[in-house]
């Protein structure tokens, strides 16, 4: 790793790591009193860490100039593997909550690990961890390939690579010391609010750099979704999270909205994380790792276009479906409705254009679990963004708003698409990175495939069921005109859709384990002589 | 020149799609997002609204650090069995000192908008330390460590000096007192105590709301905010009333 950095990089490295170790000494000495006074040590501990790790080696021979003519794909394979151990955590994390619904008691008696504090550990590791672990990977290794370009440098992915780790870090200890600002999936403090955006607009940069050094005359699709997806949740989130801090020395902040404003720009932040962290950045996999593995080109080229600005236009409207009936003026709400029911269209051109794309290579997908888990993957978009618009209609969501169908439908779209296109694209992506003739089992690719794929059903059967019962019992009048149903009937009503719910989140973990072991052994399974060709992408502009 | 043969051009310029993508994407959110700062009929006035105490707003800090939000919604929307169940649908005036609001996404527990005063203070300690001894099926977890950890109250006064910076007016005699107030709130037989309602209003509920008047816990504060919510203007119960007087 530091052997692949330059003399001058490998300086750089400590200055970043002396900052980084500055600013988290500052915060703990500030902070001693406050939960802050913790992250400042993990943060020092962190910066001391990476001065070590380079100093150690500072003094080895500097890269060959062979290396310019390879692409630099280390900081993806790190990555896969930090996406693989987040994928575990989270999802064990995730299915622990779950079981606490059935069984209040599993918290082992401390404040750190009841329902509120570890729901945000699950959804922060799954959605940051996981899932932004495996957009920088995969963007990484696809921005070099779709512009036959090398990265810039060997520093800069590293620093977004880790410092985005450290970030997700802080956020999931905070949780459990109780440091939140309770926006839902904006949960970190303003510090570590502030390291994102730091680390964020070098990524930005990386990408901007190596797109300024393509050898291709054209942009590929892909990557403009995954600009996309860097550029507007940097909008977001600093939008979002701008707040007042109490001191240097607190963790806790005050957000700079209130109320009926702050609800809108929560759910704009909400609803376009969806749009952008889990639909643009994974859209841009898709229509890079779909088309290699199937060996066919994109269905239409042009679908795509329309897709990719439909998106980006129609999205950042549809927030407000989020408070349909609440104290948001009303024509918010109805912008906010009539853009959800149009964003089926760019959806399903995007679907509809990677099942297209398989037209010819059906085979490939009864054969190949890795070309399934895509497919699969490419449903799911299609039936989650169409139960995405049925739910914005405001009459549907005056049942569905506040229950677990709510739940259901984010795990289709999470369980369903967002981890099925990653693990698609990790285990089509390992053999070539680590030069392997493929991945360790087939079978076992498969075996994850079948229990994902239960999984799945499973949980969101279960949610459906159990969002829909809650929603009708919550409205249901008897004759002589009262509610027919106290909350606490509706409560007892869920308990076997919460036991379903448990174990299919549980077949998904086992999914993801065997993943995780299936992927280790490949990596330790020895490397072919000759470095293998890697399957080549038919890209096409639109004319 | 068709519509692709622009986008043929325009996918060759990596800085002409950045660009496409921030004004395409702004839009959206500048429309309606930006009128709702400006546009007076976004909040209603109530001239009785009052402020969270400092007690209240520690507690209000302990409900976002346990996660409360994230089964608890604090939103009575505009349906009739919402309002049958909760009680007046909320205004967005009753959020307006809120920062961040807390109206919430999901219902695994039932709507708080309108809790305050719904139960003694006994029956939330009690459902603090043990939820299954007041409700069997409950699945809420036990929260019992609140009455046994001190409030921590040093840096009220820092925290009110924030909350005026995002444009809640405490004054200057409010923030110099805050940590006085918060031992005052729960303390009614002690000295401290009258400032409180001096302050913030004859409204505002001084009691030993954990049931231990010579201690300040996390208790007394949870319980003081779970108490005040829905109490802060009386606003909701009056345009309901009046909604009804005019049909």
């Amino acid at each position: 790793m530091i052997a692949q950095l330059t003399r001058n990089e490998r300086q750089r490295a400590i200055q970043i790591g002396l900052v980084v170790a500055g600013c988290g000494l500052l915060l703990g000495l500030a902070g001693a009193d406050d939960p802050i006074g913790l992250h400042g040590a993990l943060i020092f501990i962190a910066g001391l860490l990476a001065i070590l790790v380079v100093g150690r080696d500072y003094y080895a021979p500097e890269p060959s100039d062979e290396r310019f003519s390879q692409y630099y794909d280390d900081p993806s394979k790190a990555g896969i593997i930090l996406a693989m151990a987040w994928a575990v955590f989270g999802l064990a994390v995730g299915d622990w909550v779950a079981w606490q619904l059935v069984k209040p008691d599993l918290t082992f008696g401390g404040g750190w690990s009841s329902f509120g504090r570890i729901r945000p550990v699950h959804t922060t590791s799954v959605i940051f961890g996981f899932g932004g672990n495996g957009l920088i990977a995969t963007s990484l290794y696809v921005l070099q390939r779709t512009s036959r370009a090398r990265l810039p440098d060997q520093l800069s992915p590293w620093f977004v690579l880790l410092g985005y780790n450290l970030f997700c870090l802080l956020a999931v200890t905070g949780y459990m010391m109780g440091i939140t600002q309770s926006k839902e999936y904006a949960e970190p403090e303003w510090y570590a609010d502030i390291w994102l955006v730091v680390v964020w607009v070098v990524y930005f940069l990386i990408y901007l750099r190596t797109l300024a050094r393509r050898k291709e005359p054209h942009i590929y699709v892909s990557n403009w979704y995954y600009m996309a997806f860097i550029l507007v949740v940097a909008i977001l989130h600093i939008v979002n999270n701008l707040a007042v801090p109490v001191s240097l020395g607190h963790a806790k902040s005050y957000s700079a909205f209130s109320g009926v404003q702050d609800a809108m720009t929560q759910w704009w932040y909400g609803h376009n994380a969806v749009a952008f962290f889990l639909t643009a950045g994974f859209l841009g996999m898709m229509y890079y790792f779909l088309p290699v593995r199937s060996g066919r080109p994109i269905f239409s080229y042009r679908l795509s276009i329309i897709s990719f600005w439909g998106i980006t236009f129609f999205y950042m409207w549809a927030g407000s479906h989020h408070l349909h009936y609440t104290a948001l003026p009303q024509w918010v709400q109805t912008l906010g409705m009539t853009f959800s029911l149009m964003l089926l269209v760019p959806s399903w051109a995007s679907a509809g254009n990677a099942l297209l794309t398989l037209n010819g290579a059906w085979h490939k997908v009864r054969d190949d679990a890795t070309l399934r888990f895509m497919m699969v993957a490419a449903v799911f978009y299609g039936l989650t963004t169409f139960e995405g618009s049925f739910m914005a209609i405001r009459s549907v969501n005056s049942l569905s708003h506040y229950t677990d169908w709510t739940i259901g439908h984010v795990h289709a779209g999470a369980l369903g698409w967002v981890a099925f296109i990653t693990f698609g694209s990790i285990y089509a992506s390992v053999p070539w990175l680590w030069n392997r003739d493929g991945m360790y089992s087939a079978k076992l690719v498969e075996a994850h495939f079948w229990l994902g794929l239960a999984g799945t059903v499973i949980y969101v059967f279960a949610m459906w069921n159990s969002g829909i019962i809650q929603g009708l019992m919550w409205r249901t009048y008897n004759e002589s005109g009262t509610l027919a149903y106290s909350f606490v009937d509706s409560l007892v009503a869920m308990r076997p859709y919460y036991i379903a719910r448990a174990v299919g989140g549980l077949f998904f973990l086992i999914g993801a384990c065997l993943g995780a072991y299936n992927i280790w052994m490949t990596i330790r399974s020895p490397g072919l002589a000759a470095k293998q060709p890697e399957p080549k992408l038919a890209a096409q502009p639109a004319e | 020149m068709s519509i692709f043969g622009f986008h043929y051009r325009l996918e060759r310029k990596a800085i002409g799609l950045v660009l496409g993508i921030i004004v395409v994407s702004s839009i959206g959110g500048l429309v309606e997002i930006a009128p709702l700062f400006t546009i007076h009929q976004t909040v209603e006035d109530a001239p009785d609204m009052r402020l969270y105490t400092p007690l209240e707003l520690a507690g209000r800090n302990i409900y976002i650090r346990e996660g409360c939000y994230a089964c608890h919604s604090q939103m009575i929307r505009t349906l009739r069995d919402e309002v049958d169940r909760y009680g007046p649908y909320s205004l967005a005036v009753e959020s307006k000192y809120d920062h961040p609001m807390l109206w919430g996404s999901k219902r695994t527990g039932p709507d708080l908008a309108r809790v305050g005063e719904k139960y003694s203070d006994q029956w939330h300690v009690a459902h603090m330390i043990n939820p299954r001894d007041v409700v069997p099926v409950s699945v809420m977890p036990a929260y019992d460590w609140l009455l046994s950890t001190e409030l921590r109250t040093d840096d009220l006064s820092l925290h009110l000096k924030a909350q005026r910076a995002v444009g809640v007016p405490y004054t200057d005699d409010m923030i110099a007192n805050a940590a006085v107030d918060a031992y005052g709130q729960s303390s009614p037989d002690a000295p401290q105590a009258d400032g409180v309602t001096r302050r913030y209003g004859k409204a505002t509920t001084v009691r030993a709301f954990d049931g231990l008047p010579s201690r300040l816990t996390e208790m007394d504060a949870m319980v003081a905010y779970l108490q005040v919510l829905g109490r802060l203007t009386g606003a909701a119960h009056k345009s309901t009333a009046e909604a009804g007087a005019s049909q």
